[in-house]
Order: structure tokens, then C-alpha cells, then sequence
């Protein structure tokens, strides 16, 4: 499926939700829920300092499409993290560099990706953008 | 007993009745940023509404009424921390400034071999400027460590203490756990041998009226937008003597009293140390928020902030896994908690859907969260515009936080 058919998926899923507290629910459930990212790779190269919470992020080319594992010591951020995966990971590397991201908002997440909050995910995207681009230009 | 009419003084902050998330805000981050009354925030419209001018030079009416509430408002700050004269405060950006002023004016006095010892309940920024003076003058660093219930160790402090220490730097109240640190045994033994010490009062100061006198201590910084004053503007009191050692920090007008191209005289204190136009409306409004302070009366806050402090602590333990980092029974109105197995951000953001204001994180004290191994802390800092209904919604999010996070 393309990031933008992926990306429509989540904004009718979160346009089921009445209130913040069942949106909430929802990604703290995701969070719990997916094993995101092997323990090998949780490394001090991997890691994205944010001043609240931590996020590590792996990338490897598999048919070449590429397959992001994370995870974050913070189960909201995770859960946000989740969702990016489900958007990002196995795509093309040119599709993820063309991808953008305003889906966020209309699911009434934009707080978190914003670059006072410091969790993290700004730089986790800008990560994920930048593999794209180290892969793109070795398929090429 | 003294009391304080919480339900009128409230009425004084037009932002305590607006809403966050569609939810009456709850305002517990005070550790961070007090908020402002009317009378303050009425006080830098008239500035500016009325007599905005430079000060200190103009001839004009204007700039002489501007330079008036100035000094005014300098003379009141003086009086508040009961300096001997009023020349011994001056104004900066806030605490930071001053810890930096002092800083750079030691690295004349510094060398290989002298020591300067910090405590290990500092903010960063009472570390990072000591350490940049240290990789100038070769001087060491030393640290005096703290115990589990997060107060210093004194007799650690006793054994770092010799004639080589030539200046101790502690906070009067630490702002990650809201210890209130011993500054006047810390003062004495310093001077004993010989050091001086720079206490940063940045969070003391919203909760007690220190006197600079009594406790004899060489510097002593605040800020203002933490009591109840406009942000960019807090003071550096120094000891005269201390002051007039210290070279000039910055380059600029208003510090010069004669500028040749051969040599520059300096200007007298305070004006020494304030170099181009300074924060005039703010150092005006910090006059004016001491003033609605002492006018509440600092006794009869600390113990309204006391009761909530204690009312708070009480409630927050009922919630089962529930851990108070900081638990010295000297210490200010802050809690700082987390919920075993929750990370603090994960509490802090369900907060905030419910219009609770606290700080989550490392609090700029990284070295205490790893003293406590954990990566930060949920922070409620109460003021005396804060009541115990709210310190209810702040215990029902919690509870719900768990309940959606476990």
C-alpha cells in the first residue's frame, strides 16, 4: 500500500475516536503491544536524545525497500512511533524522501512532533528521511 | 496562625481562570515560572504607556522619571534582601547572568591548584560555567555529594574544604527536589578558610526572604519571572568589597565613566556591571512583584505552602507505586515523583490533556537523576495562588494516568 493510502487508513481509524482520552488509549495500546525494534540494535549510535524521552531507530534495505524497526523508553512516544513504522517502514527510499507528514495533525497528534516538545520523534523523523536518502543513493 | 485569602488573591491572576485543553488549567509548574499578577503586568503597560525613555542619561523628563523608577525599584529590591547598600544590587538577565558575571570575574583570581566546589544539587547552568572556569584557569572542580533523601552530605562538604577553596557554589533550594540546603553552615565554613560563596537563590527566593546580612554571603543571585515578575530581568547581590575586585563582565555603554582610546575608567557601582540599556521596564516590574509579595507577607505564604506541601505529599503517597524523590523534611513546596514502571513524560502529557501544568524530565539536574537512576521525574511545585481542590484534580490524574498507562 503507498504512504498516502496508509497514512488516509489511520486519519478514518482516529476520526472513530470521540475524545482524547480513547485517542490516548489507543496509542498507549500500541505501544504496549508491538516489539519494535531488536535489543542488538539498541545502541548508543542508534539512540535520539530527546531532553523527555529516548528513541532509537534501525534501518536496513530488504528488496529494495526499507524496513525501520524503533523503539522509545516512553510508551506515548512509542506509540507514536508505531504509527510512523506503520507508514514509513517498507516503502521505497523515494517514497519516504517524498512522503510528508501533515497527517499527523488531522489525527490531533501535532503536539508531539513539535521541536519544543523534545521527545524525540522531530529528530526521529529527520532520521528516518536521512536513511531514505543514504539508500536511494545507493540504489541509484 | 497567619492566613493568606487564597480565593482573593487568585483574582489577582487573569491567567488562572483560562482554560487548557477545554479543563480549568491547574498551574503546578511554579518551579519553572511563577506566574504574574495584574498589579505586576499593570505596572510594565504604565511604563510603557506613559514614561518609556533610556535611562541614566537623558536630560528630558521622561528619561528622568524612567531613570527614578529604576533606581526605586532598585533601592526596594535592596531592601527586600536587606543589602547594606543599594549599590551592592545589580541588575541582570536573571540567575543564570549573575552565576556567569561572578564566574568570569574569578578567572582573574584562579589558578592551578585552587579548588571550586559545587554541590551535587545543582541546576546545569551552576555547573557549565564552572567548569569552562576551571578549563581556563586550571582550577578543579570538586563536588559535594548528596545522600538518598537528597540533602548534601556536610561532612563530605568538610572534608573538600581547605585554603585552597577559593569559592563554594551551592543553590539555596535545590529545584529538581526542593531540598533546602544548610547555606549558612556552608557560609561560615567557607569563610573560615579563607573562600568566598556564591549561592543561587533562584528558587529560595519565591518562598523566603533572604537576608544578605545576616547570612553574610559574598553573592547571591535571583530571578524575577520566578516571583511573580516579568521574565529577562533578576539580580546579582555581591558585597561591596567583592564587587569592586571583580572586573567588568561586559563592554558598553553606561559602564564607562571616561573612554579615551588609550584607557576606559569604569563606571562606579552598581553601573560597573551594567553595560548598554538594560531591562528597564522589567527591573521596574521586579520592584513591583516584591512589593505584592511582602504586601501577602512571606510568613504566611511559606506556611500556606506548607500545609499544601504536606496535604499534597500525603495524597500523592494513598497512590500505590508512587515514589517521592527528595524527602528531606527541609524543604520547599515541590514534589517530584514517578509511578513505578511509567515513564514521566507519558504522565506529564495525560496531564496536560487535563489542563495540569507540570514539569516532566531531568529538571537540568541530569547528575541527581542519575545519582537516582531513573531518566527524569514527574515535578508539581506549588505557589501560594494554589489550592488544595487543585492538588484533588492533580491526585484524580494521576490516578487516571495509571490507570491508562498500567
Amino acid at each position: 500500500m503507498s504512504i498516502e493510502n496508509i497514512q488516509n487508513e489511520i486519519i478514518e481509524e482516529f476520526s472513530m475516536f470521540d475524545d482524547w482520552e480513547e485517542r490516548y488509549q489507543y496509542m498507549i495500546d500500541l505501544g504496549k503491544d508491538l516489539p519494535l525494534i531488536d535489543d542488538q540494535y539498541k545502541t548508543e549510535s542508534n539512540i535520539i536524545k530527546g531532553c523527555q524521552s529516548k528513541v532509537w531507530v534501525h534501518a536496513e534495505l530488504k528488496d529494495d525497500k526499507i524496513v525501520f524497526t524503533a523503539d522509545s523508553d516512553a510508551i506515548i512516544t512509542k506509540g507514536i512511533i508505531a504509527i510512523l513504522i506503520r507508514v514509513f517502514s517498507n516503502q521505497h527510499p523515494k517514497a519516504i524522501i517524498d512522503a510528508d507528514t501533515s497527517f499527523i495533525d488531522k489525527i490531533g497528534l501535532k503536539e508531539h512532533l513539535s521541536p519544543t516538545r523534545a521527545n524525540g520523534l522531530v529528530s526521529m523523523i529527520k532520521q528516518l528521511k536521512m536513511y531514505a536518502i543514504a539508500y536511494q543513493t545507493q540504489l541509484n | 496562625m497567619i492566613m493568606i485569602d487564597v480565593e482573593n488573591i487568585r483574582k489577582d491572576f487573569p491567567i488562572l481562570s483560562r482554560k487548557v485543553n477545554g479543563k480549568p488549567l491547574v498551574y503546578f509548574d511554579n518551579a519553572a515560572t511563577s506566574q504574574t499578577p495584574q498589579q505586576v503586568i499593570d505596572c510594565i503597560v504604565d511604563y510603557y504607556s506613559n514614561y518609556n525613555a533610556n535611562i541614566h542619561r537623558g536630560v528630558h523628563s521622561l528619561s528622568q522619571e524612567a531613570t527614578d523608577a529604576y533606581e526605586h525599584a532598585r533601592q526596594t529590591i535592596q531592601r527586600h534582601f536587606n543589602a547594606r547598600y543599594s549599590r551592592e544590587i545589580i541588575f541582570t538577565s536573571g540567575a543564570t547572568h549573575g552565576i556567569n558575571l561572578v564566574a568570569s570575574g574569578f578567572s582573574s583570581f584562579l589558578q592551578k591548584g585552587d579548588d571550586i566546589l559545587v554541590s551535587a544539587l545543582e541546576h546545569h547552568s551552576n555547573i557549565v560555567p564552572w567548569q569552562m572556569l576551571c578549563e581556563r584557569t586550571g582550577a578543579t572542580l570538586k563536588v559535594i555529594p548528596m545522600n538518598e533523601e537528597g540533602e548534601l552530605i556536610l561532612p563530605e562538604f568538610d572534608k573538600l574544604l581547605s585554603p585552597k577553596t577559593k569559592l563554594v557554589f551551592v543553590n539555596h533550594i535545590s529545584n529538581a527536589l526542593g531540598t533546602i540546603n544548610p547555606i549558612e553552615y556552608i557560609i561560615e565554613q567557607t569563610h573560615q578558610v579563607g573562600g568566598a560563596v556564591l549561592i543561587d537563590g533562584a528558587q529560595a527566593c519565591p518562598h523566603i526572604r533572604p537576608d544578605m546580612q545576616h547570612l553574610d554571603v559574598d553573592f547571591y543571585v535571583a530571578s524575577a519571572h520566578k516571583m511573580c515578575g516579568p521574565t529577562g530581568v533578576g539580580i546579582l547581590y555581591g558585597k561591596e568589597d567583592w564587587l569592586n575586585k571583580l572586573p567588568p563582565y561586559q563592554g558598553g555603554g553606561e559602564m564607562i565613566a571616561e573612554v579615551t582610546f588609550e584607557k576606559t575608567t569604569y563606571a562606579e557601582l552598581p553601573h560597573k556591571f551594567e553595560a548598554g540599556t538594560p531591562n528597564i521596564s522589567g527591573g521596574i516590574a521586579f520592584g513591583a512583584a516584591i512589593d505584592y509579595m511582602n504586601a501577602i507577607g512571606f510568613d504566611a505564604l511559606a506556611s500556606y505552602e506548607n500545609d499544601l506541601l504536606h496535604y499534597g505529599t500525603q495524597k500523592l503517597l494513598e497512590i500505590e507505586g508512587l515514589k517521592i524523590y527528595g524527602t528531606s523534611p527541609q524543604k520547599t513546596a515541590v514534589i517530584s515523583f514517578n509511578l513505578e514502571g511509567i515513564h514521566p513524560y507519558d504522565v506529564g502529557t495525560l496531564l496536560d490533556k487535563m489542563g495540569i501544568a507540570v514539569r516532566t524530565g531531568h529538571h537540568c539536574a541530569q547528575p541527581i537523576m542519575d545519582y537516582f537512576k531513573i531518566p527524569g521525574t514527574v515535578r508539581a511545585s506549588f505557589a501560594f495562588y494554589n489550592t488544595k481542590a487543585e492538588i484533588d484534580a492533580l491526585v484524580e490524574g494521576v490516578k487516571k494516568a495509571k490507570m491508562m498507562l498500567s
